[in-house]
Protein backbone atom coordinates (compact mmCIF):
# COMPACT_ATOMS: atom_id res chain seq x y z
CA UNK A 1 0.00 0.00 0.00
CA UNK A 2 2.85 2.30 1.04
CA UNK A 3 4.72 1.17 -2.27
CA UNK A 4 1.82 2.28 -4.26
CA UNK A 5 1.24 5.33 -2.40
CA UNK A 6 5.26 6.66 -3.40
CA UNK A 7 4.08 5.21 -7.11
CA UNK A 8 1.04 7.25 -7.15
CA UNK A 9 2.99 10.33 -5.94
CA UNK A 10 5.60 9.83 -8.67
CA UNK A 11 3.17 9.63 -10.97
CA UNK A 12 0.96 12.41 -10.27
CA UNK A 13 4.12 14.85 -10.37
CA UNK A 14 5.24 13.78 -13.72
CA UNK A 15 1.12 14.27 -15.15
CA UNK A 16 1.51 17.33 -13.70
CA UNK A 17 4.70 18.40 -15.34
CA UNK A 18 3.54 17.18 -18.88
CA UNK A 19 -0.09 19.08 -18.25
CA UNK A 20 1.64 22.23 -17.59
CA UNK A 21 4.09 22.71 -20.47
CA UNK A 22 3.14 19.47 -22.71
CA UNK A 23 6.33 19.24 -24.29
CA UNK A 24 6.45 15.54 -24.58
CA UNK A 25 2.99 14.52 -25.71
CA UNK A 26 2.75 18.19 -28.65
CA UNK A 27 6.45 16.91 -29.95
CA UNK A 28 5.57 13.11 -30.20
CA UNK A 29 1.94 13.48 -31.86
CA UNK A 30 3.34 16.15 -34.30
CA UNK A 31 6.52 13.56 -35.04
CA UNK A 32 5.26 10.83 -35.80
CA UNK A 33 2.47 12.14 -37.78
CA UNK A 34 5.39 13.39 -39.96
CA UNK A 35 7.01 10.00 -39.97
CA UNK A 36 3.21 8.88 -41.36
CA UNK A 37 2.63 11.54 -44.01
CA UNK A 38 6.47 10.73 -45.05
CA UNK A 39 6.06 6.70 -45.34
CA UNK A 40 2.78 7.53 -47.00
CA UNK A 41 4.76 9.51 -49.64
CA UNK A 42 7.69 6.90 -50.13
CA UNK A 43 5.68 3.19 -50.31
CA UNK A 44 2.40 5.54 -52.10
CA UNK A 45 0.50 1.97 -51.08
CA UNK A 46 -2.92 0.51 -52.78
CA UNK A 47 -5.30 -0.76 -50.13
CA UNK A 48 -4.47 -4.11 -49.91
CA UNK A 49 -0.42 -3.04 -49.43
CA UNK A 50 -1.01 -0.46 -46.94
CA UNK A 51 -2.99 -3.51 -44.91
CA UNK A 52 0.02 -5.15 -45.31
CA UNK A 53 2.68 -2.36 -44.17
CA UNK A 54 0.43 0.06 -42.06
CA UNK A 55 1.36 -2.21 -38.78
CA UNK A 56 5.28 -1.50 -39.35
CA UNK A 57 4.72 1.96 -39.94
CA UNK A 58 2.62 2.04 -36.95
CA UNK A 59 4.88 0.86 -34.91
CA UNK A 60 7.94 2.33 -36.15
CA UNK A 61 6.29 5.78 -35.94
CA UNK A 62 5.47 5.37 -32.29
CA UNK A 63 9.11 3.65 -31.30
CA UNK A 64 10.73 7.01 -33.20
CA UNK A 65 8.30 9.49 -31.28
CA UNK A 66 8.49 7.57 -28.09
CA UNK A 67 12.04 7.91 -28.21
CA UNK A 68 12.28 11.92 -28.64
CA UNK A 69 9.46 11.79 -24.89
CA UNK A 70 11.65 9.35 -23.11
CA UNK A 71 15.13 11.39 -23.21
CA UNK A 72 13.03 14.27 -22.24
CA UNK A 73 11.14 12.97 -19.04
CA UNK A 74 14.85 11.87 -17.36
CA UNK A 75 16.13 15.58 -18.62
CA UNK A 76 13.77 16.79 -16.22
CA UNK A 77 14.91 15.02 -13.34
CA UNK A 78 18.45 16.57 -13.73
CA UNK A 79 17.51 20.05 -13.95
CA UNK A 80 17.90 21.99 -10.84
CA UNK A 81 19.52 18.57 -9.30
CA UNK A 82 16.16 17.29 -8.99
CA UNK A 83 17.66 13.40 -9.20
CA UNK A 84 19.90 13.30 -6.46
CA UNK A 85 17.26 14.36 -4.34
CA UNK A 86 15.41 11.43 -5.11
CA UNK A 87 18.31 9.61 -4.58
CA UNK A 88 18.14 10.99 -0.75
CA UNK A 89 14.53 10.52 -0.20
CA UNK A 90 13.91 7.15 1.46
CA UNK A 91 11.11 5.54 -1.13
CA UNK A 92 12.10 2.91 -3.11
CA UNK A 93 13.90 3.49 -6.57
CA UNK A 94 11.56 1.35 -8.49
CA UNK A 95 8.71 3.43 -7.38
CA UNK A 96 10.56 5.89 -9.13
CA UNK A 97 10.84 4.38 -11.85
CA UNK A 98 7.41 2.52 -12.14
CA UNK A 99 5.79 6.43 -11.64
CA UNK A 100 8.13 7.47 -14.48
CA UNK A 101 7.15 4.37 -16.79
CA UNK A 102 3.28 4.79 -16.58
CA UNK A 103 3.20 8.37 -16.94
CA UNK A 104 5.13 8.11 -20.21
CA UNK A 105 2.71 4.91 -20.95
CA UNK A 106 -0.10 7.88 -20.23
CA UNK A 107 1.55 10.12 -22.86
CA UNK A 108 2.37 7.60 -25.81
CA UNK A 109 -1.75 5.97 -25.60
CA UNK A 110 -2.59 9.39 -25.82
CA UNK A 111 -0.63 9.93 -28.97
CA UNK A 112 -1.87 6.71 -30.20
CA UNK A 113 -5.37 7.84 -29.84
CA UNK A 114 -4.71 10.51 -32.02
CA UNK A 115 -2.72 8.58 -34.41
CA UNK A 116 -4.96 5.64 -34.85
CA UNK A 117 -8.10 7.17 -36.34
CA UNK A 118 -5.53 9.50 -38.86
CA UNK A 119 -3.98 5.89 -39.80
CA UNK A 120 -7.00 4.66 -40.69
CA UNK A 121 -8.28 7.69 -42.67
CA UNK A 122 -4.82 8.31 -44.60
CA UNK A 123 -4.23 4.19 -45.44
CA UNK A 124 -8.10 3.52 -46.08
CA UNK A 125 -7.95 0.60 -43.62
CA UNK A 126 -10.64 -1.29 -42.52
CA UNK A 127 -9.08 -4.52 -40.22
CA UNK A 128 -10.18 -7.48 -42.00
CA UNK A 129 -9.38 -9.36 -38.91
CA UNK A 130 -11.06 -9.00 -35.45
CA UNK A 131 -10.06 -5.51 -35.15
CA UNK A 132 -10.69 -5.57 -31.32
CA UNK A 133 -7.41 -7.53 -30.67
CA UNK A 134 -5.82 -4.06 -30.92
CA UNK A 135 -7.25 -2.63 -27.91
CA UNK A 136 -5.16 -5.89 -26.44
CA UNK A 137 -1.80 -5.22 -28.96
CA UNK A 138 -1.88 -1.34 -28.65
CA UNK A 139 -1.38 -1.19 -24.32
CA UNK A 140 0.74 -4.38 -24.77
CA UNK A 141 3.04 -2.73 -27.15
CA UNK A 142 3.24 0.39 -26.09
CA UNK A 143 4.14 -1.06 -22.06
CA UNK A 144 6.99 -2.92 -23.98
CA UNK A 145 8.40 0.16 -25.58
CA UNK A 146 8.18 2.54 -22.60
CA UNK A 147 8.96 0.43 -19.89
CA UNK A 148 12.47 -0.47 -21.44
CA UNK A 149 12.84 3.05 -22.66
CA UNK A 150 12.64 4.78 -19.67
CA UNK A 151 14.86 2.56 -17.78
CA UNK A 152 17.36 3.02 -20.86
CA UNK A 153 16.68 6.46 -20.84
CA UNK A 154 17.99 6.40 -17.12
CA UNK A 155 20.54 4.94 -18.19
CA UNK A 156 21.59 7.38 -20.63
CA UNK A 157 21.97 9.75 -17.63
CA UNK A 158 25.24 8.09 -17.22
CA UNK A 159 26.64 8.26 -20.52
CA UNK A 160 28.19 11.74 -22.68
CA UNK A 161 25.57 11.54 -25.30
CA UNK A 162 22.37 10.82 -23.78
CA UNK A 163 20.50 11.33 -27.15
CA UNK A 164 22.09 8.77 -29.10
CA UNK A 165 22.78 6.03 -26.27
CA UNK A 166 18.81 5.46 -25.73
CA UNK A 167 18.11 4.07 -29.32
CA UNK A 168 21.43 2.11 -30.08
CA UNK A 169 20.54 0.05 -27.00
CA UNK A 170 16.79 0.18 -26.86
CA UNK A 171 16.20 -1.26 -30.28
CA UNK A 172 18.53 -4.36 -30.39
CA UNK A 173 16.68 -4.88 -27.17
CA UNK A 174 13.05 -4.48 -28.07
CA UNK A 175 13.72 -5.91 -31.26
CA UNK A 176 11.44 -9.08 -30.82
CA UNK A 177 9.01 -7.29 -28.90
CA UNK A 178 8.83 -5.13 -32.31
CA UNK A 179 8.57 -8.26 -34.12
CA UNK A 180 5.53 -9.14 -32.41
CA UNK A 181 3.72 -5.65 -32.04
CA UNK A 182 3.55 -5.69 -35.98
CA UNK A 183 3.16 -9.37 -36.77
CA UNK A 184 0.36 -9.11 -34.25
CA UNK A 185 -1.02 -5.93 -36.10
CA UNK A 186 -0.47 -7.32 -39.69
CA UNK A 187 -2.38 -10.65 -38.93
CA UNK A 188 -4.93 -8.32 -37.00
CA UNK A 189 -5.34 -5.81 -40.36
CA UNK A 190 -5.19 -8.32 -43.17
CA UNK A 191 -6.98 -11.30 -41.22
CA UNK A 192 -4.88 -14.19 -42.75
CA UNK A 193 -3.33 -15.26 -39.26
CA UNK A 194 -4.03 -15.53 -35.51
CA UNK A 195 -2.27 -12.77 -33.78
CA UNK A 196 -3.03 -15.06 -30.48
CA UNK A 197 0.69 -16.19 -30.44
CA UNK A 198 2.53 -12.74 -30.85
CA UNK A 199 -0.01 -11.07 -28.00
CA UNK A 200 1.12 -14.04 -25.67
CA UNK A 201 4.29 -13.24 -26.87
CA UNK A 202 4.20 -9.67 -26.22
CA UNK A 203 2.77 -10.45 -22.53
CA UNK A 204 5.72 -12.91 -21.80
CA UNK A 205 8.01 -10.37 -22.92
CA UNK A 206 6.71 -7.73 -20.96
CA UNK A 207 6.55 -9.51 -17.69
CA UNK A 208 10.27 -10.66 -18.05
CA UNK A 209 11.60 -7.33 -19.01
CA UNK A 210 9.30 -5.43 -16.03
CA UNK A 211 10.54 -7.87 -13.53
CA UNK A 212 14.41 -7.20 -14.77
CA UNK A 213 14.25 -3.41 -15.23
CA UNK A 214 12.49 -2.81 -11.42
CA UNK A 215 15.10 -5.41 -10.01
CA UNK A 216 17.91 -3.35 -11.60
CA UNK A 217 16.82 0.11 -11.85
CA UNK A 218 18.08 0.40 -7.61
CA UNK A 219 21.82 -0.16 -9.56
CA UNK A 220 21.20 2.61 -12.28
CA UNK A 221 20.00 5.39 -9.79
CA UNK A 222 22.96 4.33 -7.74
CA UNK A 223 25.92 4.11 -9.93
CA UNK A 224 28.92 5.76 -9.63
CA UNK B 1 60.92 9.55 0.89
CA UNK B 2 63.21 6.67 -0.01
CA UNK B 3 61.12 4.74 2.16
CA UNK B 4 58.13 5.39 0.13
CA UNK B 5 59.36 3.98 -3.10
CA UNK B 6 60.59 1.22 -1.39
CA UNK B 7 56.99 0.12 -0.04
CA UNK B 8 55.59 0.73 -3.56
CA UNK B 9 58.18 -1.88 -5.29
CA UNK B 10 57.98 -3.92 -2.80
CA UNK B 11 54.89 -5.90 -3.78
CA UNK B 12 55.85 -5.37 -6.88
CA UNK B 13 58.14 -7.99 -7.24
CA UNK B 14 56.13 -10.94 -7.09
CA UNK B 15 53.22 -9.44 -9.53
CA UNK B 16 56.34 -9.69 -11.89
CA UNK B 17 57.00 -12.78 -11.15
CA UNK B 18 53.85 -13.91 -11.75
CA UNK B 19 53.21 -11.78 -14.51
CA UNK B 20 56.63 -13.70 -16.32
CA UNK B 21 55.15 -17.26 -15.68
CA UNK B 22 51.86 -15.81 -17.18
CA UNK B 23 53.82 -14.76 -20.09
CA UNK B 24 55.47 -18.24 -20.44
CA UNK B 25 51.85 -20.37 -19.91
CA UNK B 26 50.08 -17.66 -22.27
CA UNK B 27 53.26 -18.67 -25.14
CA UNK B 28 52.82 -22.31 -24.64
CA UNK B 29 49.32 -21.81 -24.80
CA UNK B 30 49.56 -19.96 -28.64
CA UNK B 31 51.97 -22.56 -29.37
CA UNK B 32 49.82 -25.66 -28.75
CA UNK B 33 46.80 -23.27 -30.18
CA UNK B 34 48.47 -23.07 -33.53
CA UNK B 35 49.29 -26.73 -33.64
CA UNK B 36 45.67 -27.89 -33.07
CA UNK B 37 44.72 -25.13 -35.38
CA UNK B 38 46.91 -26.86 -38.19
CA UNK B 39 45.64 -29.74 -37.78
CA UNK B 40 42.32 -28.83 -37.54
CA UNK B 41 42.97 -27.03 -41.64
CA UNK B 42 44.84 -30.45 -42.86
CA UNK B 43 41.37 -32.73 -41.07
CA UNK B 44 39.62 -30.08 -42.63
CA UNK B 45 41.17 -29.37 -45.87
CA UNK B 46 42.66 -32.07 -46.86
CA UNK B 47 41.63 -34.98 -45.04
CA UNK B 48 38.15 -35.02 -44.58
CA UNK B 49 35.81 -36.50 -47.57
CA UNK B 50 34.16 -34.13 -50.41
CA UNK B 51 30.58 -33.63 -49.61
CA UNK B 52 28.03 -35.31 -52.04
CA UNK B 53 25.78 -32.23 -53.71
CA UNK B 54 27.91 -29.09 -52.45
CA UNK B 55 31.06 -30.22 -53.10
CA UNK B 56 34.23 -28.78 -51.88
CA UNK B 57 32.46 -25.69 -51.09
CA UNK B 58 31.09 -28.13 -47.85
CA UNK B 59 34.61 -27.33 -46.32
CA UNK B 60 33.72 -23.66 -45.23
CA UNK B 61 31.43 -25.69 -42.87
CA UNK B 62 34.20 -26.84 -40.60
CA UNK B 63 35.30 -23.35 -39.81
CA UNK B 64 31.47 -21.68 -39.51
CA UNK B 65 30.04 -24.25 -37.23
CA UNK B 66 32.89 -23.96 -35.19
CA UNK B 67 32.67 -20.04 -34.75
CA UNK B 68 28.96 -20.23 -34.37
CA UNK B 69 29.16 -22.66 -31.29
CA UNK B 70 31.72 -20.62 -29.60
CA UNK B 71 30.31 -17.63 -30.74
CA UNK B 72 27.20 -18.78 -28.64
CA UNK B 73 28.91 -19.86 -25.26
CA UNK B 74 31.19 -16.75 -25.19
CA UNK B 75 28.06 -14.41 -24.11
CA UNK B 76 27.95 -16.74 -21.33
CA UNK B 77 30.98 -15.49 -19.91
CA UNK B 78 30.34 -12.15 -20.50
CA UNK B 79 27.12 -12.54 -18.25
CA UNK B 80 28.60 -14.46 -15.71
CA UNK B 81 31.04 -12.11 -15.39
CA UNK B 82 28.45 -9.21 -15.67
CA UNK B 83 26.30 -10.44 -12.61
CA UNK B 84 29.78 -11.16 -11.03
CA UNK B 85 30.46 -7.71 -10.92
CA UNK B 86 26.83 -6.31 -9.55
CA UNK B 87 26.78 -8.40 -7.08
CA UNK B 88 30.81 -7.90 -5.69
CA UNK B 89 30.29 -3.86 -6.88
CA UNK B 90 30.02 -2.98 -3.38
CA UNK B 91 31.24 -5.58 -1.07
CA UNK B 92 34.77 -6.41 -2.88
CA UNK B 93 34.83 -3.18 -5.66
CA UNK B 94 38.71 -5.08 -6.60
CA UNK B 95 37.73 -8.33 -7.80
CA UNK B 96 34.60 -6.68 -9.14
CA UNK B 97 37.24 -5.09 -11.76
CA UNK B 98 38.66 -7.97 -12.59
CA UNK B 99 35.23 -9.73 -13.42
CA UNK B 100 34.70 -6.54 -15.32
CA UNK B 101 37.57 -7.02 -17.37
CA UNK B 102 36.65 -10.58 -18.09
CA UNK B 103 33.31 -9.14 -18.85
CA UNK B 104 35.22 -6.74 -21.73
CA UNK B 105 37.20 -9.68 -23.06
CA UNK B 106 34.43 -12.02 -23.87
CA UNK B 107 32.27 -9.59 -25.29
CA UNK B 108 34.55 -8.26 -27.68
CA UNK B 109 35.91 -11.86 -28.56
CA UNK B 110 32.15 -12.39 -28.57
CA UNK B 111 31.99 -9.47 -31.59
CA UNK B 112 34.65 -11.01 -33.81
CA UNK B 113 33.81 -14.99 -33.45
CA UNK B 114 30.07 -13.77 -34.42
CA UNK B 115 31.14 -11.59 -37.25
CA UNK B 116 33.28 -14.48 -38.37
CA UNK B 117 30.42 -16.89 -38.65
CA UNK B 118 28.25 -14.08 -40.45
CA UNK B 119 30.69 -13.86 -42.83
CA UNK B 120 32.12 -17.59 -43.38
CA UNK B 121 27.59 -18.12 -43.58
CA UNK B 122 27.66 -15.16 -45.82
CA UNK B 123 29.69 -16.44 -48.05
CA UNK B 124 28.38 -20.17 -48.30
CA UNK B 125 25.04 -18.71 -48.56
CA UNK B 126 26.20 -16.84 -51.91
CA UNK B 127 27.17 -20.16 -53.13
CA UNK B 128 24.89 -22.49 -51.80
CA UNK B 129 21.78 -20.55 -52.12
CA UNK B 130 22.78 -18.12 -54.38
CA UNK B 131 22.42 -15.15 -52.40
CA UNK B 132 24.43 -13.52 -49.59
CA UNK B 133 21.98 -13.33 -47.30
CA UNK B 134 18.07 -14.51 -46.53
CA UNK B 135 16.33 -13.64 -43.49
CA UNK B 136 15.43 -17.47 -41.87
CA UNK B 137 15.36 -17.89 -38.36
CA UNK B 138 18.98 -18.75 -37.40
CA UNK B 139 21.05 -15.98 -39.76
CA UNK B 140 18.37 -13.17 -38.08
CA UNK B 141 18.86 -14.33 -34.54
CA UNK B 142 22.51 -14.80 -34.84
CA UNK B 143 22.91 -10.94 -36.68
CA UNK B 144 20.69 -9.82 -33.53
CA UNK B 145 23.19 -11.05 -31.10
CA UNK B 146 25.81 -9.76 -33.16
CA UNK B 147 23.46 -5.79 -32.39
CA UNK B 148 23.38 -5.96 -29.46
CA UNK B 149 26.88 -6.80 -28.02
CA UNK B 150 27.88 -3.86 -30.48
CA UNK B 151 25.62 -2.01 -28.76
CA UNK B 152 27.21 -3.02 -25.38
CA UNK B 153 30.50 -2.38 -26.36
CA UNK B 154 29.67 1.04 -27.68
CA UNK B 155 27.28 1.96 -24.83
CA UNK B 156 30.80 1.22 -22.66
CA UNK B 157 33.20 3.53 -24.90
CA UNK B 158 30.01 5.80 -24.50
CA UNK B 159 29.28 6.15 -20.68
CA UNK B 160 31.21 8.23 -18.04
CA UNK B 161 34.43 7.36 -17.05
CA UNK B 162 33.75 6.51 -13.81
CA UNK B 163 30.61 4.56 -15.05
CA UNK B 164 31.15 2.57 -17.34
CA UNK B 165 31.50 -1.25 -15.93
CA UNK B 166 27.69 -0.74 -14.11
CA UNK B 167 26.16 0.41 -17.34
CA UNK B 168 27.71 -2.39 -19.22
CA UNK B 169 26.98 -4.84 -16.86
CA UNK B 170 23.47 -3.77 -16.49
CA UNK B 171 23.52 -3.76 -20.60
CA UNK B 172 24.99 -7.55 -20.24
CA UNK B 173 21.92 -8.48 -18.37
CA UNK B 174 19.59 -7.51 -20.50
CA UNK B 175 21.14 -8.72 -23.45
CA UNK B 176 21.59 -11.96 -21.73
CA UNK B 177 17.16 -12.44 -21.40
CA UNK B 178 17.17 -11.04 -24.59
CA UNK B 179 19.11 -13.89 -26.59
CA UNK B 180 16.15 -16.57 -25.88
CA UNK B 181 13.25 -14.14 -26.12
CA UNK B 182 14.69 -13.41 -29.51
CA UNK B 183 15.41 -16.82 -30.94
CA UNK B 184 12.19 -18.48 -30.25
CA UNK B 185 10.15 -14.98 -31.97
CA UNK B 186 12.33 -15.61 -34.90
CA UNK B 187 11.78 -19.21 -34.77
CA UNK B 188 8.19 -18.34 -34.91
CA UNK B 189 8.83 -15.86 -37.19
CA UNK B 190 10.32 -18.24 -40.42
CA UNK B 191 12.77 -20.61 -40.64
CA UNK B 192 15.02 -21.50 -43.92
CA UNK B 193 18.51 -22.48 -42.78
CA UNK B 194 19.45 -26.35 -43.26
CA UNK B 195 18.88 -28.30 -40.53
CA UNK B 196 21.21 -28.85 -37.67
CA UNK B 197 23.56 -31.08 -38.44
CA UNK B 198 24.59 -32.08 -35.07
CA UNK B 199 21.19 -32.29 -32.86
CA UNK B 200 18.38 -32.33 -35.68
CA UNK B 201 17.02 -34.46 -38.44
CA UNK B 202 20.40 -33.44 -40.67
CA UNK B 203 23.24 -36.19 -40.33
CA UNK B 204 26.72 -36.12 -40.07
CA UNK B 205 29.54 -38.56 -41.72
CA UNK B 206 31.38 -40.01 -39.29
CA UNK B 207 35.00 -39.21 -40.90
CA UNK B 208 33.86 -35.77 -40.87
CA UNK B 209 33.71 -35.50 -37.34
CA UNK B 210 37.51 -35.86 -36.79
CA UNK B 211 37.92 -32.71 -38.80
CA UNK B 212 34.63 -30.98 -37.08
CA UNK B 213 36.17 -31.84 -33.54
CA UNK B 214 39.14 -30.76 -34.14
CA UNK B 215 38.82 -26.99 -35.55
CA UNK B 216 35.84 -26.85 -32.80
CA UNK B 217 38.94 -27.37 -30.01
CA UNK B 218 41.25 -25.04 -31.86
CA UNK B 219 38.62 -22.26 -31.97
CA UNK B 220 37.81 -22.50 -28.94
CA UNK B 221 41.65 -22.60 -27.63
CA UNK B 222 42.67 -19.49 -29.60
CA UNK B 223 39.35 -17.90 -28.55
CA UNK B 224 40.43 -18.68 -24.99
CA UNK B 225 43.79 -17.16 -25.55
CA UNK B 226 41.96 -13.85 -27.15
CA UNK B 227 39.96 -13.48 -23.99
CA UNK B 228 42.72 -14.06 -21.77
CA UNK B 229 45.25 -11.61 -23.86
CA UNK B 230 42.55 -8.32 -23.65
CA UNK B 231 41.81 -9.38 -19.78
CA UNK B 232 45.46 -8.91 -19.65
CA UNK B 233 45.74 -5.72 -21.37
CA UNK B 234 42.21 -4.40 -20.18
CA UNK B 235 44.17 -5.17 -15.78
CA UNK B 236 47.25 -3.67 -17.07
CA UNK B 237 45.21 -0.50 -17.64
CA UNK B 238 42.83 -1.07 -14.71
CA UNK B 239 46.05 -0.99 -12.69
CA UNK B 240 47.73 1.83 -14.57
CA UNK B 241 44.20 4.14 -13.53
CA UNK B 242 44.48 2.92 -9.98
CA UNK B 243 48.03 3.94 -9.52
CA UNK B 244 47.09 7.35 -11.20
CA UNK B 245 44.53 7.62 -9.13
CA UNK B 246 46.94 6.36 -5.92
CA UNK B 247 49.29 9.25 -6.92
CA UNK B 248 47.59 11.86 -7.61
CA UNK B 249 45.89 11.10 -3.43
CA UNK B 250 49.02 11.50 -2.69
CA UNK B 251 49.98 14.22 -3.91
CA UNK B 252 47.33 15.97 -2.47
CA UNK B 253 48.71 15.45 0.82
CA UNK B 254 51.92 16.16 -0.24
CA UNK B 255 51.83 19.82 1.76
CA UNK B 256 51.03 18.32 4.97
CA UNK B 257 53.49 16.12 4.94
CA UNK B 258 56.24 18.62 5.76
CA UNK B 259 55.18 20.28 8.41
CA UNK B 260 54.99 17.13 10.14
CA UNK B 261 58.99 15.74 9.00
CA UNK B 262 59.92 19.36 9.96
CA UNK B 263 58.45 19.38 13.23
CA UNK B 264 60.54 16.93 15.29
CA UNK B 265 64.21 18.63 14.93
CA UNK B 266 62.59 21.62 15.80
CA UNK B 267 61.26 20.14 18.98
CA UNK B 268 64.88 18.91 19.77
Amino acid sequence: MNYLHHVLTHLRKDLRLEWRSRDAINGMLFFSLLVVVIFSMAFDPTAAASRQIAGGILWVALLFASITALNQGWAREVRNHVLDAQRLTPAPASALFLGKALANLIFVSAVELVLAPLFVIFYNLHALGEGWMMFLVLPLGTWALVCNGTFFAALGLRTRNRELMLPLVLFPISLPALLAMIQATTAILTGESDPELWVKMLFGYNVVFTTVCLLLFDIVLNAE
Amino acid sequence: MPQRTHTISGPDAPAEQSSSTGQILGLLWLAATLVVLVIGFRQAIFIAPTEATMGNMQRIFYYHVPLAILGLIFPYVNFGASVAYLILRRRNPLSALTADALALASAEVTVVYVSLCLATGMLWGRAAWGIWWAWDARLTSLLLLWLLYVAYLLTRRLSLSGETSTVGAVISVFAAIDVPIVYMSIQWWRTQHPAPVLTGEGSLDHSMYVAFGWNVLGWAMWGIFLIAFRFALERRRQLQQQELALSVLEASLEPIQPRFTQEPPNAL
